[in-house]
């Protein structure tokens, strides 16, 4: 047992804790019977406090590792601390690929499960909860397997639950076929925030993956310039030469924390328009790597530290179709303000699953990168979580560092079944967060 | 918890009548705050500030009644408050201090004594339990009100500013041994400040009222600085007075 002091993604709320990796259920089980407040943790990636918990004790999954042979349906049983990452190796020279896969591979499989993570399909394909056939769960209460079918109360409150029904020591998930390593992309320059997204409102169900980037610092007519790049997996008819190679390490790192400040409104203006007169006006069936088209972003190791010593917060959202116009008002928000916003991720969602605290909701998701510094920003996220909550919206608690426990029992209504099934499992609130006890989700 | 921005929930206030508490109390209310425990000797006072936290948005708001002459039931104050807030404790503010008369108590031992014990000696004492529960909860910030009187003790105010002085240094070795646990210190050295404590007296430069203090402090919280100065010049003006020869210190500061 060792302490240590952990932090999320966006480098915000350090806490310390008692850090344990037990490398088998069983010593999951044990840890659990100590009687301990804990919380799993994989890679850290979730931006806010959501896998941590301050002056308790923390389970890193990273050992519990293994991963199943792949059957010839796709489907494979992998330890909970397996990462995407890890997966792909083995998976795509067998010529797999994971159903679902969020902007980074650097999350483990429990991780993704505990926040039932989205990628650029899910407005055709779901979470990956959707995928999700079984999994291995300790919990206060004792062991279980859960599944759609087996109980699926346990299964969904554990979808999306953001650890706190247990620790998830196995996923069985199905794998979708592959027949090579390349991905075609369609790129579009759209010189307005409407243009873009009637383009994907119109075109997106034509494509497996669709992802908008957004640039938030312009005003006027431009406001809401954006670059849409969808594809789909090249077959080997499509390709001169194909090839099944899983992506690379990152080669490049971000050695210290940056100066707080780099990040500011000027230095991102600039580079938004780099970026942005850098993409093609249109260019079609375009060969990227997985690598490349999934996870830009790995190629830099640490890159968060580029936001310097207070680090910075995601804001992401989700709201209905009819509530597109949220969209608009936030960004219109943003841009008025002043408050510097890296590009903004924008997407279409795809019909909710069952999972009681999962995010995505059939509609657009909006997701921006804060620096933390300008007075003004948390007054104005304040705004942005009425709007979202007046568009029937919700904040993707993956995401959070910073939302009230108020606002979260409006957006996600299924919370009191869900503290039903946790109250069950964990009647003494053993299963706790930094995140959970920020959001009052938690007994004390 | 305390969010992203440096916004606590769980507060708990030491001397939570005194009017810069108070200000700050409100504006944390403001923000995020909704457990306010309120520590002080007078429960009228102290009922008064809670009903404020009220109306400033907490939700609930508890009080602690101590005497900071009673150095040894420092430790048990802060045990009673932490009880007090439940859960994890986000902030403490040791707003406790007394100004004292100087004249009247240079020349009388147990006065001078009584000025060192309440700016310096119970506060002490209290924030070494503090310390101990913050450092077990793995995470938390702590507030001190030293004094810009703390940084170069003038001779009219020799007996407040030597036990500020002693607070602040004390406190600097303090947020030092705190780094990299999950806990900090900050230290707010605000100048001359409009309240009941220096009511009567003549106005000195750079003099602010409440409200002033409490929203630098907000912004050094949000940034995480370890020395707050309000108003925020101050620490350039100290830059200089502080190693003013002292023939021209004493002819500056004490006319």
């Amino acid at each position: 047992m060792t302490r240590q002091r952990l932090v999320g993604w966006g480098r915000t709320t350090p806490g310390m804790s008692e850090v344990q990796s037990p490398a088998s259920e069983d010593l999951v089980a044990r840890e659990m019977t100590l009687g301990s407040r804990t919380i799993a943790r994989g890679l850290g990636r979730s931006y806010g406090d959501a896998a941590q918990l301050s002056g308790g004790v923390v389970l890193s999954n990273r050992a519990l590792g293994g991963i199943g042979a792949i059957a010839p349906d796709g489907v494979v049983t992998l330890g909970a601390g397996v990462s995407i990452d890890e997966l792909l190796a083995v998976a795509i020279p067998q010529g797999w690929f994971v159903p679902v896969t969020p902007g980074t591979r650097q999350v483990t499989i429990g991780g993704a499960v505990a926040a039932d993570v989205h990628g650029k399909n899910h407005h055709r394909d779901g979470s990956i909860g959707d995928h999700v056939l079984e999994m291995r769960l300790v919990t206060p209460a004792g062991r279980f397997s859960v599944s759609p079918s087996v109980e699926p109360d346990l299964f969904w409150a554990t979808i999306g639950g953001m650890g706190l029904t247990g620790v998830v020591t196995t996923v069985t998930l199905r794998l979708i076929k592959i027949e090579t390593d390349r991905i075609l992309v369609d790129t579009h320059r759209h010189s307005n925030l409407d243009d873009v997204m009637s383009a994907m409102s119109d075109g997106d169900d034509e494509y497996r993956y669709s992802v908008a980037w957004v640039d938030c610092m312009t005003k006027g007519a431009s406001m809401g310039r954006a670059i849409l790049t969808r594809g789909d997996h090249a077959t080997r008819r499509d390709l001169a030469s194909a090839s099944l190679v899983a992506p690379a390490p990152a080669r490049l790192r971000v050695p210290f924390n940056a100066p707080s400040g780099l990040l500011n409104p000027l230095s991102i203006r600039a580079f938004n328009e780099v970026w942005f007169r850098s993409a093609p006006q249109s260019r079609e069936g375009e060969e990227q790597s997985l690598g490349t088209f999934f996870h830009p972003l790995d190629g830099v190791n640490d890159w968060n530290r580029l936001y310097g010593r207070r680090g910075f917060v995601q804001y992401q959202f989700a709201v209905a179709d009819a509530q597109a116009e949220c969209v608009v008002r936030a960004i219109d928000r943003l841009s008025s303000s002043g408050v510097a916003s890296f590009l903004a991720v924008l997407k279409r969602f795809g019909p909710a699953n069952h999972g009681m605290l999962s995010f995505p909701l059939a509609g657009w998701t909006l997701a921006l990168d804060l620096p933390v510094g300008p007075s003004a920003l948390p007054t104005v996220l304040d705004d942005l979580d009425e709007m979202v909550i007046d568009a029937g919206g919700r904040v993707y608690l993956a995401k959070d560092s910073r939302l009230n426990p108020e606002a979260v029992r409006v957006m996600y209504p299924r919370l009191p079944h869900f503290l039903d099934v946790k109250n069950r499992i964990d009647p003494r609130h053993q299963l706790a967060s930094d995140l959970a006890r920020r959001l009052q989700l938690v007994g004390k | 918890m305390e969010n992203a921005f440096g916004q606590p929930q769980n507060i708990v206030v030491f001397a939570g009548s005194s009017e810069i508490a108070r200000a700050i109390t409100k504006k944390l209310c403001a923000a995020r705050a909704h457990t306010v425990i309120l520590a002080g000797r007078d429960q009228e006072l102290l009922d008064e500030a809670a009903r404020e936290a009220l109306d400033y948005g907490a939700s609930r708001t508890d009080t602690v009644i101590f005497d900071a002459e009673d150095v040894a039931g420092a430790a048990s104050a802060v045990r009673d408050a932490f009880d007090k807030a439940g859960d994890s404790v986000d902030l403490v503010i040791m707003a406790v201090g007394l100004l004292g008369h100087q004249l009247r108590d240079q020349s009388d031992p147990a006065a001078a004594a009584r000025v060192v014990t309440v700016n310096f000696t119970w506060p002490v004492a209290a924030l070494s339990e503090v310390r101990n529960r913050l450092l077990a909860q793995g995470s938390g910030r702590i507030v001190v009100l030293s004094s810009v009187g703390a940084v170069r003790v003038r001779a009219s105010a020799y007996l407040y500013g030597g036990a500020k002085a002693g607070l602040d240094r004390l406190c600097q070795g303090m947020a030092d041994s705190l780094r990299g646990t999950g806990v900090s210190l900050h230290l707010v050295r605000p100048g001359a400040v409009r309240t009941r404590m220096t009511a009567g007296l003549p106005e000195v430069p750079f003099t602010t009222g409440v409200n002033e203090v409490a929203a630098t402090v907000m912004k050094g919280l949000a940034r995480g600085d370890e020395v707050i100065w309000s108003p925020p010049v101050l620490r350039l003006v100290y830059a200089v007075l502080r190693h003013l020869p002292g023939p021209v210190w004493r002819k500056v500061m004490d006319r």
